[in-house]
């Protein structure tokens, strides 16, 4: 095992829409001198930056990383971009915080974000490529299909993916960062926005958001330094697989189940509804909460939708789930990644606020991205090691 | 100064008589314009005279009153309670903040634009009152205000070039927005050669025949692979498949494509018998709302003439056999 890290600053922007009124470079020092606040620190006592996006075709920004570095006070200093699809953000916190662990760095920069409103993602994901006749129309036209899927394997009563999608919007009336704010919503309404993606209607798909996010992660001793709380990173795990091949099973993908195993066997998560208070996952579809609290073992296959339906993610359920409103409430596609396990670290510190789940000592971060095929979790708590 | 009279609009027409008569002619109606020969010579006074000088100079101020405020334009009292103004004239500007405006969709003949554009009070930064002036939102403007025009939206003036401006308000020859962004207009050029493998499956579909290969795990793969995803291992050995299979799972897409037939249009996932992955496919040939997973379908293939090695030659699948519409009853549509 390596060296114990964590999170000693956390900042992100207020998602809009349109984030008009900054440029790229004033939108991610928004969250990185929010962070570096929270940690007490300045950018000359940071030793390395972590940068990370989704495609750059989203603002036809090739290598932001060297575009962004002295916005980022990296000059003279590592810069790593990362890249991992909807993932980035996880990803992104991931390689921060084994640049702490390996001990070749005690302050790290991680930061995430997306300007979507410079382009059209959909644009962005849809556009063709030479020799084919791809039919995929965005992200939710590549992921409707599989929901079905999990829809015709588990027997789900369509009303579940309405109760996911009002249950995150009411959840991010709590959050003062979060982009959609839709007091009145209910599953009713859900149901009666248009269909987009059969069967994925209008309110239960993520908005397109412009945003960033940023954290400080340190070595042990810049957190005892720190003049917060730290979220200890008590475990941490990516993995892949590609798009497509021979028994690939695209609903439950196995690189998330060894993924989730990997990361509770570093943080001695035997029961994960029982041993994490709280969890904030990507779930940018509303069918993805199901299809995920079986992925990552809180339900048995074929039983994450009864959960959903029994309430057991809601607020004052035994496992609350994205608590904060999530992907479909706020999703600057590359940061969305990294506001969930910031969010985490933020319930674990009692720094979440209007959206602190009480006593929280154990919060999961996940987030996954292309066709569902890259991973990122981390389990952070608030005890030390 | 105005010298040529202002267009009359059309003349008014009463209620049409119920029966016209010669006791009742038609009305004489002719145009009148009055406009005193090279126009009224107008004193500017020390306060407005200054305003103008600076503005020909392409400077911008206002005059300070007793009580402290900044007035633009300018007056030589403060017109809140009559007392002179002071000696003061501030520089203001050249910013400012748009207090409330109008959208003028029609302009007027002696309006200084001839396309759709704003009146607007304009509080220059450091002053303390606004000044009217035309807003340019842009050749782009249509009937309808920009959503971008609201109270708030910060402008800056377009002053004539110094060799046009006289001393008068036009030397402004308008308002416009502050700059908030650039568009990059930039383009990639890419020159892409397919893999082999790809070439060949696309070759094979212009005469009909589907490509695949055969992993040294026995999977089957189409299009056919150079190498194995799942284990890297290179692929050597090809075979053909046939056009038929079942649908595994599908989406009824509701938001429009170019790349599509209609709306909605059914894009599925199609495991050619005997293969061991989904071919991404268009499903035609079937109302929506009767596709099943587990359907059987076949390849429809594009007329030979249509056919073309830089791109798929399968339409789309449709359903084999065909359905028929006496015997399957349209479904009550499902709420999933």
């Amino acid at each position: 095992m390596s060296r114990a890290a964590a999170v000693v600053g956390v900042g992100q922007t207020h998602h809009r829409s349109r984030r008009t009124d900054v440029s790229m470079p004033g939108l991610v020092r928004e969250a990185a001198l929010r962070a570096l606040e929270d940690a007490g620190l300045g950018f000359a006592d940071i030793d390395a930056v972590v940068l990370g996006k989704a495609p750059d075709l989203f603002e036809g920004v090739a290598m932001p990383d060297l575009f962004l570095a002295d916005a980022l006070g990296a000059r003279g200093k590592p810069l790593l971009r990362v890249h991992t699809a909807g993932s980035v953000g996880g990803s992104t916190a991931i390689v921060a915080a084994s640049h702490v662990r390996s001990g070749a760095f005690r302050r790290v920069l991680a930061l995430a974000w997306e300007k979507q409103s410079e382009s059209n993602a959909t644009w962005a994901l849809t556009v063709g490529q030479p020799f084919s006749a791809s039919l995929v129309v965005g992200a939710g036209g590549y992921f409707a299909p599989f929901i079905r899927a999990y829809i015709e394997r588990s027997g789900a009563p369509g009303h579940v993916g309405w109760a996911v999608a009002a249950k995150d919007r009411r959840n991010a009336l709590g959050n003062p960062y979060a982009h959609l704010r839709m007091p009145g919503i209910t599953p009713e309404a859900v149901a009666a926005s248009p269909m987009l993606w059969e069967p994925l209607r209008y309110l239960e798909t993520c908005p397109s958001s412009d945003g960033a996010c940023a954290m400080v992660i340190g070595d042990a001793g810049a957190a005892r330094a720190a003049p917060g709380p730290p979220a200890w990173i008590r475990g941490a795990a990516v993995r892949s697989e590609p798009i497509a091949f021979a028994g690939r099973d695209a609903v439950d993908p196995r690189a998330g189940r060894d993924c989730a195993a990997d990361v509770y066997a570093q943080a001695g998560v035997a029961d994960p509804r029982r041993d994490i208070d709280t969890a904030e996952v990507y779930v940018p579809f509303s069918w993805y909460e199901p299809m995920w609290l079986e992925n990552l073992g809180f339900a048995e296959p074929g039983r994450g939708w009864r959960l959903t339906e029994e309430g057991a993610t809601a607020p004052d359920g035994d496992t609350p789930w994205n608590r904060s409103g999530g992907v479909l409430s706020t999703n600057p596609i590359g940061a969305s990644g990294l506001i969930r396990f910031a969010e985490a670290a933020q319930q674990v510190r009692g720094r979440a606020e209007g959206h602190q789940v009480e006593g929280a000592r154990t919060a999961l971060g996940h987030a996954y991205g292309a066709g569902a095929q890259f991973f990122a979790m981390w389990i952070v708590g608030s005890e030390g090691p | 100064m105005p010298t040529d009279p202002e267009p009359t609009g059309p003349a008014p027409t009463g209620p049409e008589p119920a029966a016209p008569g010669p006791a009742d002619p038609e009305p004489l109606i002719g145009t009148h314009g009055v406009a005193f020969p090279g126009g009224y010579t107008r004193s500017t006074g020390p306060v407005i005279g200054r305003f103008l000088t600076e503005l020909r100079d392409g400077r911008l101020v206002g005059v300070r009153t007793a009580s402290g405020r900044v007035l633009v334009p300018p007056t030589e009292y403060d017109p809140l309670d009559g007392s002179p103004v002071t000696g003061d004239h501030p520089g203001v500007g050249p910013a400012g903040t748009v207090q409330t405006w109008c959208w003028v969709a029609e302009p007027r003949p002696r309006h200084p634009f001839d396309r759709p554009f704003a009146w607007a009070a304009v509080l220059l930064d450091g002053a303390d009152t606004a000044m009217l002036h035309a807003l340019d939102m842009g050749e782009a403007a249509g009937a309808e205000p920009p959503r971008a025009l609201r109270a708030g939206l910060r402008v800056r003036p377009r002053l004539r070039p110094e060799a046009e401006r006289t001393g008068a308000v036009t030397d402004i020859a308008c308002f416009r927005p502050e700059v908030t962004e650039v568009r990059d207009t930039g383009r990639l050029d890419y020159t892409v050669r397919a893999d082999p493998a790809l070439a060949r499956y696309l070759d094979a579909q212009t005469e009909g025949r589907i490509l695949g290969s055969r992993a040294r795990s026995g999977a089957v793969y189409v299009p056919p692979r150079e190498v194995d995803p799942a284990d890297g291992t290179p692929v050597t050995e090809e075979v053909e498949l046939p056009p038929t299979g079942t649908l595994t799972t599908f989406s009824v897409n509701h938001v429009p494509d170019p790349r599509a037939p209609e709306v909605p249009f059914v894009t599925g996932y199609v495991r050619l018998d005997g293969a061991d992955v989904d071919l991404l496919a268009l499903v035609s040939g079937v109302d929506p709302a009767r596709v099943r997973p587990g359907m059987r379908v076949r390849a429809e293939w594009l007329p030979p003439e249509e056919r073309s090695r830089t791109r798929p030659s399968i339409r789309w699948f449709v359903p084999d056999p065909p359905p028929d519409p006496l015997r399957e009853p349209a479904p009550e549509q499902e709420e999933r």
